[in-house]
Parts: structure tokens; sequence; C-alpha cells
């Protein structure tokens, strides 16, 4: 029958298509971004947010980065809490990404101070030696604000005259960190993450304690502090005189705007203390 | 009534070495991108760099060569299926010239960095519209040829011909949809997760409607062709087809398990995609039992060869597949070099085979001589293979290793290692996989240089037209 009928062979193939389509595609519209799943910490992006955005996009990171978090052991212990659809209401398009070969961005905001960043895309390799992110120093060009306002409107976001004229003299640098700043922080999960901090040192330093805070402080710091503490990007760790928890501190919050990161992500407290213990042992030398 | 039909081929040979172009193309940057992996240094900001050139790489593959060779076969198919002349000839020049300026448009404009983000269809809308144009005036070429058709009855390999026509037209206008805010830029009409689900339905079925279908539509042409025997069983294509056509729409969701999406979305799309495996090996067993009392055509027959083993990475690709689209087993893979390795036994493996075998079949009848060297023919093929088998295999060992290290905990439940330590590990693997490309646009070489030579040698007035 159906083999003599061109014209009913494309109606009904057009209908087989069209059921899977309504019911796992069309369907979900009314789930998805419900009202009930809203979060009222979740902004719209800044117009120098959504300026970074757009070079985020221009730039095709997405095709290196993904940026949501699944609620995974691993996942959320490498890059924070997991993500969850009210936090990309805002997202059009979504940057979800398909491919990890960098790590995901979903909660980059607040990990790092922004001169890390500008240190890191002008120069990945300086900041993480083997990395294989391709550099971005030419990002430091000023920022072409020309559509700034209509995009702002094509989206509904809101902004201010104020806003706009903020924009004079930024570079596109400028926008990227800023966008990146904005990251998985409308939700405050990291202040969950701080404080207890006024503790002592659970760990002595004994040699089984030291040889776990040399493997950590290899690892995570010597490509700033040097192999032997001598300094690098970040100053040499010998010479401080500090007791135990401000040390912690340091190391779990970052000195933001310092260029130290925060470890209180991927380090655990006993970590801490251990690398802690390492810095320690020797100073006492 | 007497009189033959005089068939269109002209512009079948235009299709077929622009795909050939582009095809070289995409090969020729997925090494590039490959090699930028491997060594940083090779990234040539603003515009050479990884993040940009990536999706000139994927849609130079799907698109340029992908849908160029569909558009070829399909107008040389559907004629001979029909015994009717192309509807419009002069439609299918302009759509050549139209294929060719959107193609180029696309790669430009994406190398300037006007980009939607949205994989696979990352190109900004003024070339989307240059698509729709181009899809329309391909659809209702066709679709007039076969109405105005002389055979009554329709082979299965139009049916698949007439399903993409509308699922392409489908997928694309509705994963379109954007806000424009300038000529090259505009802004997804969808937010957060309904973009995403919106995406991979689109994403999962442009593998569907343009790597499954239209092969398949080539594949039970082209099998029956090379080896002179008919397809096993007409029936088990129909019924493969409806079931194909309908289960696939479900399963776009398998890319995005663990996401926030609905759970029941996800869970749908697995379900679904385990059940794909009937219908994908329907066809499977199809082309195999075509085969019953012609196996020594594998060793005498160049084409059978090309369609067999493409027609076994096609049905390797879809057990793979939906062992993916299964939770535990997503978990674990996804987001790593694993996916790759998946990607490219499919459209190097499964669909370049097949297509590799439909142009050696078709250019020589086309231009009226014989292919200018067999044993170039099985070199092109050993080169591909091996190419293609190194580049899946190193990328499946390294997305487990991978998966495996970026899971490995302490017995604190820390994390045992950092990204970096996974990342350096995937170094050699990378390696690895440039050489196999290597090999493959090795490959590509041998069979550019064959071809060039079987056309020169082509008697200059050929006679399959203009009698
Ligand atoms: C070729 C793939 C690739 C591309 C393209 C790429 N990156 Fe990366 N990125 C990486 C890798 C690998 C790392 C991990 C090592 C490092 O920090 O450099 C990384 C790390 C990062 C980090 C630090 C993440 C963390 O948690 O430490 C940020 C931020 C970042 N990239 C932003 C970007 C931005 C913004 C772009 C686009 C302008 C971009 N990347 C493009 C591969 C890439
Ligand atoms: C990306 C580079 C980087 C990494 C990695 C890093 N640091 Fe730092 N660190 C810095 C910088 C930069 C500073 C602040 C500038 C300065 O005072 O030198 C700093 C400061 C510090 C300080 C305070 C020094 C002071 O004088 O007040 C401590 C303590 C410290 N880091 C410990 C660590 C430990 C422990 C690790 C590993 C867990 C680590 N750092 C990893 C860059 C880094
Ligand atoms: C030998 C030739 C080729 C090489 C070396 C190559 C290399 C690559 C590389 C390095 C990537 C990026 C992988 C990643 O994200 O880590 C990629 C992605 C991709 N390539 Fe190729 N490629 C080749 C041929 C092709 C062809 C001919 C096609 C299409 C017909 C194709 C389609 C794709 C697709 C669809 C992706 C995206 C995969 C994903 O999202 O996971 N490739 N390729
Ligand atoms: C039954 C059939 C198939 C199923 C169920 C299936 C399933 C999947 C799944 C689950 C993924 C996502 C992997 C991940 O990111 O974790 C995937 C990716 C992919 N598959 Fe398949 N697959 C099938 C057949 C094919 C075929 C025949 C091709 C032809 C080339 C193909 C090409 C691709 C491509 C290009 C991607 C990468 C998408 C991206 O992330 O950008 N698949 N597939």
């Amino acid at each position: 029958m159906i083999e003599k009928r061109p014209v009913v062979l494309l109606l009904l193939a057009t209908a087989a298509i069209l059921v899977g389509t309504t019911i796992t595609m069309i369907a979900p519209f009314r789930w998805i971004n419900d009202q009930k799943l809203r979060i009222p910490g979740v902004k719209p992006y800044s117009v120098l947010q959504l300026e970074g955005r757009d070079i985020y996009i221009r730039e095709g990171c997405n095709n290196c980065h993904t940026q949501t978090v699944r609620p995974l052991l691993a996942d959320v212990e490498r890059y924070g809490e997991y993500s969850k659809a009210g936090e990309f209401v805002y997202d059009q398009p979504f940057l979800w990404g398909s491919r990890r070969t960098g790590p995901d961005l979903a909660r980059i905001g607040g990990k790092y101070p922004d001169a890390w960043h500008y240190k890191h895309m002008a120069n990945p390799s300086s900041m993480v030696p083997e990395t294989n992110m391709p550099s971005y120093a030419f990002l430091n060009r000023p920022l072409d604000t020309t559509l700034s306002e209509r995009k702002m409107k094509a989206l509904s976001y809101p902004y201010t005259q104020g806003d706009l004229d903020n924009l004079e003299g930024k570079s596109e640098m400028d926008a990227i960190v800023a966008y990146l700043q904005k990251l998985g922080n409308d939700i405050p999960w990291r202040a969950a993450t701080a404080a207890e901090t006024a503790l002592e040192n659970p760990f002595k330093s004994d040699p089984a304690t030291i040889s776990d805070g040399r493997e950590i402080y290899s690892r995570q710091c010597a490509k700033c502090h040097g192999a032997k503490m001598e300094g690098g990007a970040g100053h040499s760790l010998l010479e401080e005189d500090y007791p135990d928890n401000k040390f912690f501190k340091i190391i779990h919050d970052g000195i933001k705007d310092a260029g130290m990161p925060q470890f209180g992500d991927s380090l655990s407290s006993d970590q801490i203390w251990k690398v802690t213990a390492f810095i320690q042992s020797r100073k006492a030398k | 009534m007497k009189q033959p039909v005089i068939y269109e081929d002209d512009v079948v040979k235009g299709f077929i070495t622009w795909s050939l172009v582009w095809g070289f193309v995409a090969v020729l940057l997925g090494v590039f991108i490959s090699l930028q992996l491997a060594w940083p240094q090779l990234n040539l900001p603003p515009y050479l760099t990884y993040g940009r050139l990536r999706p000139i790489h994927t849609n130079a593959g799907i698109y340029g060569w992908g849908i160029g060779s569909f558009m070829a076969f399909f107008i040389y198919i559907t004629q001979r299926l029909t015994k009717a002349p192309l509807w419009s000839p002069k439609l299918a020049r302009f759509q050549l010239w139209l294929f060719n300026f959107t193609i180029v448009a696309c790669a430009a404009t994406l190398l300037a960095g006007m980009n939607r983000s949205k994989e696979y269809s990352e190109h900004e809308w003024p070339v989307a519209i240059l698509v729709v144009i181009l899809w329309v005036i391909f659809s209702i070429n066709i679709i007039m040829t076969v109405i105005k058709r002389k055979e009554e009855q329709m082979y299965i390999s139009l049916w698949y011909i007439l399903a993409t026509l509308v699922g392409v037209a489908v997928l694309y206008l509705v994963n379109n949809a954007a806000i424009p805010v300038s000529l090259t830029k505009s802004y997804s009409a969808y937010a957060g997760a309904n973009d995403a689900n919106v995406e991979w339905w689109f994403g999962h079925n442009a593998v569907a409607m343009v790597l499954t279908v239209p092969p398949l539509a080539i594949f039970y042409y082209y099998l029956p062709k090379s080896t002179g025997v008919p397809i096993y069983s007409h029936k088990m294509g129909v019924i493969a087809f409806w079931s194909l056509i309908f289960m696939y729409l479900w399963t776009g969701a398998h890319h995005l398990l663990w996401t926030p999406i609905p759970d029941w979305v996800q869970t749908l799309a697995m379900a679904f995609s385990v059940m794909l495996i009937a219908p994908s090996w329907a066809s499977v067993f199809n082309g195999y039992f075509s085969m019953n009392g012609q196996w020594h055509q594998m060793r005498e027959n160049h084409l059978v060869k090309f369609l067999i083993f493409g027609i076994t990475f096609y049905g390797l690709q879809t057990l793979q597949g939906p062992s993916q689209a299964v939770r535990t087993f997503s978990a674990f893979i996804h987001y790593t070099d694993w996916v790759p390795g998946h990607v490219h036994m499919g459209t190097l493996g499964w669909v370049s085979l097949t297509l590799f075998a439909a142009i050696y079949y078709t250019l020589p009848r086309i231009y009226g001589t014989e292919i200018y060297s067999v044993p170039l023919v099985n070199l092109h093929f050993w080169l591909a293979v091996t190419g293609q088998l190194i580049f899946s295999i190193t990328m499946w060992i390294a997305g487990v290793q991978q998966a495996a290290m970026l899971n490995a905990t302490n017995p604190d439940g820390t994390l045992h290692y950092t990204f970096m330590e996974t990342l350096v590990r995937l170094y050699p693997y990378w390696h690895g996989r440039a050489a196999g490309g290597i090999i493959y646009l090795a490959s590509l070489l041998v069979f550019i240089y064959n071809i060039f030579r079987t056309i020169s040698n082509a008697p200059s007035k050929s006679q399959t037209k203009t009698a």
C-alpha cells in the first residue's frame, strides 16, 4: 500500500517522528523552568558579564569546558555543589557542553581571585605548566560595546545607563573574568563550606602526617611556592611564623586579589591540616 | 514509451567532487585539532584556536562531506529507482552552487567567531536561512521526482530518503529558533535546561537523520548493486524503518544523563536507546543475510568489502551507543575521550566507508569508464580502516583510564587525583590518535588520486547523457 503512495508515506513518517518529539521535547517545557524550581538568589547577567559570556561563546570555550556539575561523588568533590535547573533560567543559550577536555566551570566563580584569571587566561601554562588550554592574551583589546544595550534588551535583563557607561575602557579580558566570577555563585554553596576554622591541628607532626602533607604540597602548592618552598608565583613559605589555624584559614579561603587560590573545595579539612603540619615542620629546620 | 530515460548526472558529479573537497578539509582540520590537543603551541590566536576550529571540523564533516554526498546519491538513486529523470535539473544546479556557498559562509563566519554555541548548528541565523532554502529546494526536487515516477513500487531506499527530508526539516527549524540582535549575533529562543533538552533532541537526531538514515538509504541501494543479488528481506527493511524513525526521537536526553532535566525524560531516553538495538541490528542482519552464499565476494569485490565493514561498524556503533545511554555507564564515560572514540567509529567507519563504496560504484558509471586502479582501492581501504581503528581504540582506552582516575578516591573520601594529573596521562593517547588521523588522511589522498585518475581517463563525451 504505502509502497505506492509517497505522500502518505511522508505524512506517516512525520507523524512517527512527532510522537517522541512531543513527549520528550515539547511536553517538558511545562515542567522545566517551572516557577517552583526557581531559585530566588539567581540573578540575570550584568552588561559586563553578558559581554563576557558572548566572548566565551565566540571563542568556543564550551568545546573544552562543561558547565554542569552532576550529583555524583567525584563531580561534587571536584567541582562543588551539583547544578540545579533553577540556576540556568537566564542562560540563552545553555552552555553545559559535552566534553571535559578542561575542568567543569559551573562553580568557577569565587574559586580564584581575579588576578589568577588574568594571568591564567593570558598564558595558561604559566599557572598550570602542563595544560593544553590555548592562550588568550589577545583578549586584552578594548571591548566592543556597540551592541551591549540591544543585547540586554533582547534578553530582557535589567540594566541602567550607569551600567552601560561603566563599560567605558573595559577590555574583553575584564568582561570574561567578570563572567567567570559570576558562575555558580548565585546560590550560597561556598559559604556553607567555610567556617569551622578556630580549631587545633588534630594531626601531630609524626612522619606519616608529614609524608601525606608533603605529597599534597608537591601536587597542589609546589607549582607556585616552589618545590622546596623557596617561592615562585607565590613567595617562599619558609619565613612565615603563623599559628596553625591561620595557615588553615589562608589555605582554605585563599587570599583574594593576591593570587592565592582557595583550596576549601578541592582539599578536605584533614588534608589542609596535614599540609599545614608539613609546612610547619619545614620551617622548624 | 520506448525512449530511454535521460538521467541528470552532471550535477551528481558536481556534488561528489565538492563533497570530496569538504571531506578532505574536515579530515585535515580533524588532524590539526588533534595535534592542537597534544601540542597547545599549535593554537594560533585569535582565529586558529581549538575552540574556533573544532566546530568547523564537525560542520565540514557532517554537512560538507556527509550532506554533500547524500545530495549526490539521493539525486542519483532517486532517478534510478523511479525510472524518471530529475524533476528540475536547473534547480539542482542552483542547489549545488548554493550548497557550496553555504558551506563557505558557515566556515568563514565560524572562524570569525560568529557562533551560537549549539553543537551541530553553531552557525548564526543568516547562514541558517541559507540552509533552510537549500533544504527546501532539495526536498521539492526529490519529492517531485518521486511523485512523477515511472516505477510504481518504491524501494526501501526511497523510504529512507523521504524520511530524511522531513526529519531534517523538523529538527533544524525547531533548534534554530533564535532572537536576533544583529546580523552576526543572536540568542537561543529557549533558556537553560529547556535549551539543553531541545538541543540534544536535535543533536541526537542529527545523528539519526544525517548519519544513520541517509547512509542506510545508500547501503540498501548499493549493496545489491555491488553483489548482484537482491537484499535479503524488503519486509525486514520496512519494519526496521518504521521502528527506527519512531524510536530515535525519544532518545535525545541520553546526552543529558545526570544533568538537571527531569528524571523521567532521562529514563525514557535510556529505555528507548536500548530498544533501538533491534531496528539497528535488523539492518545489519539484512546486510549480512544478503551475503549468504556471497561471502567470497569480500575477497573479490572491493565494493562489498567497504559496505560490509561499514555495516559492521554501524552494528558495533549501535551496541556501544545504547550502553553509553545507560545511567551508570554514562556516569563513568560521559565527558571523557571515550565519546570521540564512539563518534569516529561512526563517522570514519560506518558513514565514510559506505560513501566510499558508493563513490567507487557511481563515478566510473556516470563517466563511462572503469576505476583507475583496484590495488589503490584496496590500499585506501586498509589505510582507512587502520587509521580509524587506531583513533577509536586509543580514545576508548584513554576514556576509561581518565574516568577511572577521576573517580578514584582516598580512604577518607577525598579525591585521589587532581584534574591535571588525569590530563597529563592523556597526552600519549592524543599522540596516538593524531597518528591514526594522519594514516586516515593518507588513505584519503590515495582515494582522491585514484578518483582523479579515473575521471581523467574518462572518454571526453560521456555516453550516459545528452543522447
Ligand atoms: C583545548 C581546550 C581548552 C579550551 C579551548 C579552553 N580551555 Fe580552559 N582549561 C583547559 C584545561 C585543560 C584546563 C585545566 C588546566 C588549566 O587550569 O589550565 C583549563 C582551565 C581553565 C580554567 C580554570 C579551571 C579551574 O578550575 O582551575 C578556567 C577558568 C578556564 N580554563 C577558562 C577558559 C575560558 C574562558 C576559555 C575560552 C576563552 C577556555 N578556558 C578555553 C582547556 C581548555
Ligand atoms: C596558583 C598559585 C598558587 C598555588 C597553587 C598556591 N599558592 Fe599559596 N600563594 C600564592 C600567592 C600568589 C600568594 C600570595 C602572594 C604572596 O604573598 O606571595 C600565596 C600565599 C600563600 C600563603 C600566605 C603567605 C603569607 O605570606 O601570608 C600561604 C600560607 C600559602 N600561600 C600556602 C599555600 C599552600 C599550602 C598551597 C597548596 C595547598 C598553596 N599556597 C598553593 C599562590 C599560590
Ligand atoms: C582522521 C580524521 C579525523 C580526525 C583526526 C578527527 C579529529 C577530531 C578531534 C580531535 C575531535 C575533538 C575531540 C574532543 O572533543 O576531544 C573531533 C570531534 C568530532 N569529529 Fe572528527 N576527526 C576526523 C574526521 C572526522 C569526520 C570525517 C567527521 C564527520 C563525518 C568527524 C566528526 C566529528 C564530530 C561529530 C566530532 C564531535 C565529537 C563530540 O562531540 O564528541 N570527524 N574530531
Ligand atoms: C542505537 C544507536 C545509537 C545510540 C543509542 C547512541 C548513543 C549515544 C550516546 C548515549 C552518546 C552520548 C555519549 C556521551 O556524551 O556520554 C552518543 C554520542 C554520539 N554519537 Fe551515538 N549512538 C548511536 C549511534 C550512533 C551512530 C550510528 C552515529 C554515527 C556517526 C553516532 C554518532 C554520535 C555522535 C556524533 C555523538 C557525539 C555527540 C556529542 O557529544 O557531541 N551515534 N551516542
